[in-house]
């Protein structure tokens, strides 16, 4: 009798489950379409890494990573945290684009930039919840304030940005499941939120690079410097560029079904962004070498760190800079796009450049990753990536939700 | 949404005044203590007994150190299960000489400012103490100390930060740490911190040419409880020498002193973008129609 009942029930409303989560497909239809190599890729990380992740919370640090007494911070911290949360600068910087500064042609990418925001925090505080000791103890930041800690900045910046992201994310979400009302609340807060955002980005991108000033004896004196939190927020934007052109360049290929029927001319947006990076590139690069007079860090540059400091200041941030200029200037989009893509490296570089390769590089015993701290950092990128790539199949991400297309610029 | 002179004025002084705050506060830590507990360690006359060793383990519940000698062959380093450790060097003439590690009980300390929950904390009295009950375990302390004191429990799932505590429960009954009691050499001298920076300089001046005349800890990061005066490079004996002698939260300070800046500028600098944004919507509308009416009349 009871089943007979929820049978019913789900007869009365058989359009959401399969409309909306199934992709209008039966289950046995949509297991099927499930089956693809890339899925299989995915399950294979996820079947080892998950495993890792929880044998870590039982046997502890010791037992799945390679940190030591003289390398408290690895590549949980270094990769998922540092590199994450500046891959998500995308949010923001989009964000402020379209929203504040009326830039409405880029509205477009606007929401895939804002839900990888969201995904790249919800990943790095995952990542932040396996690296701490006592993960159950975080909720003790509310309660307790170490002010005089940069590291209680970005604990708090991280909280508040993670929720005005889910907040922004809402509103598709609410498109997406149809309730307007909400919607349309959500959809007038918008602009409040994108101050708060830009707001807290600014703070928290700046003091994750603050985290290193209490540490000049530790980090190389061609990474150290007092304006290392001015470094890490320009370029998180540049990290916030690079990601939004590389994902455009990405989903546009991934998402076809997504993005067809719509006249959005993704070239142009790009040579636009590209632009934008250049100037930004630039900047940063001369701000390295500021950093570099102004730490009477020469001498340095002749040493083997030295070559490696040149590596990513020339090779990863002067020649994409170069790259975005001409690029742009040439209307050349395929040479934005390569630059865009050394640019999201570039970050990566120089955010374990700082955490690790030159973090105690005048120590005898120096950190290299175990195989279990590789293995989580690919998982979490994984489910992050199946996160992304589940939402924009359902949700109105890349394209226009027609019922609510008005009022959309 | 609209600003008045009143209003741009009263965000003007708030800012202000919440700036002034933020550097009050970051003042405080190097007005106050300067004067606490410490020890005086003369490597002189250690005789590399370890006793120091033994009482710091038995008051801590911790292991026995190794009772052979033989362990001071190789540089040693405390450890989560041990909070002091005695390290020997050779002078060119081949006398020897010993010095103990253990927590330099800052005056500022770095550790207790980088605790984003003051699980590690300055007490009034002088120690800096941990409580593993409030730590949430992101090792920020360990980055922070220039001189490499705390050490983490990786092996176990509910792990601690463990360092020197300078015995502060002995200390509140007016006992000394443990480690200066049992001390048969006269190497390790307990008081005031003035006054042993007084007791160390006059050994230095009285015995001419013995020292090496600096006073380990007088300045280094900013001037630490516990004083070293040697006549060995103290590198030798494990102990860091590179040190910077501004204390270690004055690095910060000033980047911890822009969020109020942040908070109180940026939302009226952006939503005045906006507003700019918008009136150039506007206008560009207007002028579109004004051309269409052109056109049609």
């Amino acid at each position: 009798m009871a089943s007979a009942q929820a049978g019913a029930a789900l007869a009365a409303h058989p359009s959401f489950v399969r409309e909306k989560i199934l992709l209008g497909m039966s289950v046995r239809e949509y297991v099927r379409s499930c089956c693809t190599p890339a899925n299989a890729i995915a399950a294979a990380i996820l079947v080892v890494g998950v495993p890792i992740l929880v044998y870590r919370f039982i046997a502890g640090l010791g037992a799945t990573t390679a940190l030591s007494q003289t390398a408290p911070w690895g590549l949980w911290i270094g990769f998922d945290m540092m590199t994450g949360i500046a891959l998500a600068a995308g949010g923001f910087t989009i964000g402020a684009t379209v929203q504040l500064f009326g830039l409405k042609a880029y509205h477009p990418i606007e929401r895939p930039a804002i839900l990888t925001a969201f995904l790249g925090y919800v990943m790095a505080v995952i990542g932040l919840l396996a690296d701490l000791g006592r993960p159950w103890n975080i909720v003790m930041a509310i309660f307790n304030y170490g002010t005089a800690s940069a590291l209680f900045e970005v604990a708090w910046c991280v909280m508040c940005y993670t929720t005005v992201l889910l907040l922004e994310f809402t509103v598709p979400v609410f498109e997406w499941l149809g309730w307007k009302k909400l919607h349309s609340v959500m959809r007038k807060a918008l602009i409040g939120l994108t101050v708060l955002s830009v707001m807290f980005s600014t703070m928290h991108q700046s003091a994750l690079g603050s985290l290193f000033l209490l540490a000049p004896t530790k980090l190389h004196p061609l990474w150290y410097t007092p304006y290392i939190f001015v470094f890490f927020f320009i370029s998180a934007i540049i990290a916030g560029i690079s990601m939004v052109i590389v994902e455009s360049m990405l989903s546009h290929r991934a998402f076809h079904a997504q993005v067809a029927g719509q006249h959005v001319d993704v070239d142009k947006l790009t040579l636009g962004l590209g632009k934008a990076g250049a100037l930004v590139m630039f900047a940063y690069f001369f701000l390295k070498l500021q950093g570099v007079i102004d730490g009477h860090a020469w001498g340095y540059l002749a040493t083997g760190y030295g070559a490696w400091f040149l590596v990513e200041i020339v090779g990863f941030v002067l020649v994409p800079a170069l790259l975005y200029a001409y690029g742009s200037r040439n209307g050349n989009v395929k040479l934005v796009r390569a630059a865009a893509v050394m640019g999201v490296l570039s970050i990566i570089l120089n955010r374990l450049n700082v955490s690790i390769v030159a973090f105690n590089w005048n120590q005898p015993v120096r950190y290299v990753p175990s195989a279990s701290e590789v293995i989580v950092s690919i998982t979490l990128v994984t489910i992050g990536v199946l996160a992304f790539r589940w939402i924009v199949n359902r949700m109105p991400i890349l394209r226009e939700d027609p019922s609510f297309a008005e009022g959309q610029h | 949404m609209r600003i008045g002179r009143r209003g741009f004025f009263k965000i003007a002084a708030v800012t202000a005044g919440a700036a002034g705050a933020a550097s009050a506060s970051a003042a405080l830590p190097h007005a106050e203590g300067t004067d606490g507990p410490g020890v005086l360690v003369d490597t002189t006359l250690c005789v590399g007994c370890r006793a120091c060793e033994a009482a710091c383990a038995e008051k801590n519940a911790l292991p026995a150190p190794p009772a052979s000698d033989d362990v001071m062959r190789e540089r040693r380093d405390t450890a989560p299960q041990v909070f002091t450790v005695v390290n020997r060097a050779e002078k060119d003439d081949g006398t020897v000489r010993f010095a103990k590690k253990q927590c330099m009980h800052c005056i500022a300390p770095g550790c207790a400012s980088a605790c984003p929950v003051r699980a590690m904390n300055k007490t009034a009295e002088g120690p800096v103490v941990y409580d593993a009950s409030k730590c949430m375990g992101c090792r920020y302390c360990m980055i922070a100390c220039p001189f490499d004191v705390p050490k983490y429990e990786y092996d176990s799932w509910k792990p601690r930060v463990r360092k020197c505590s300078f015995c502060a429960d002995r200390q509140a009954k007016g006992l000394k740490p443990a480690c200066t009691e049992v001390c048969p050499s006269g190497a390790l001298t307990f008081g005031r911190r003035s006054e042993l920076l007084e007791l160390a300089k006059t050994r230095i001046y009285t015995n001419p040419g013995k020292y090496v005349s600096h006073v380990y800890g007088e300045h280094e990061a900013g001037g630490t409880s516990w004083l070293y005066i040697t006549d060995v490079d103290l590198e030798k004996l494990a102990l860091r020498t590179d040190v910077p002698e501004r204390d270690i939260p004055s690095l910060v300070s000033g980047a911890l002193g822009a969020p109020p800046f942040v908070m109180t500028l940026w939302p009226p600098l952006l939503m005045g973008l906006y507003a700019f944004s918008r009136r150039r919507d506007t206008v560009e509308g207007d002028a579109q129609e004004n051309g269409k009416e052109d056109r049609h009349g």
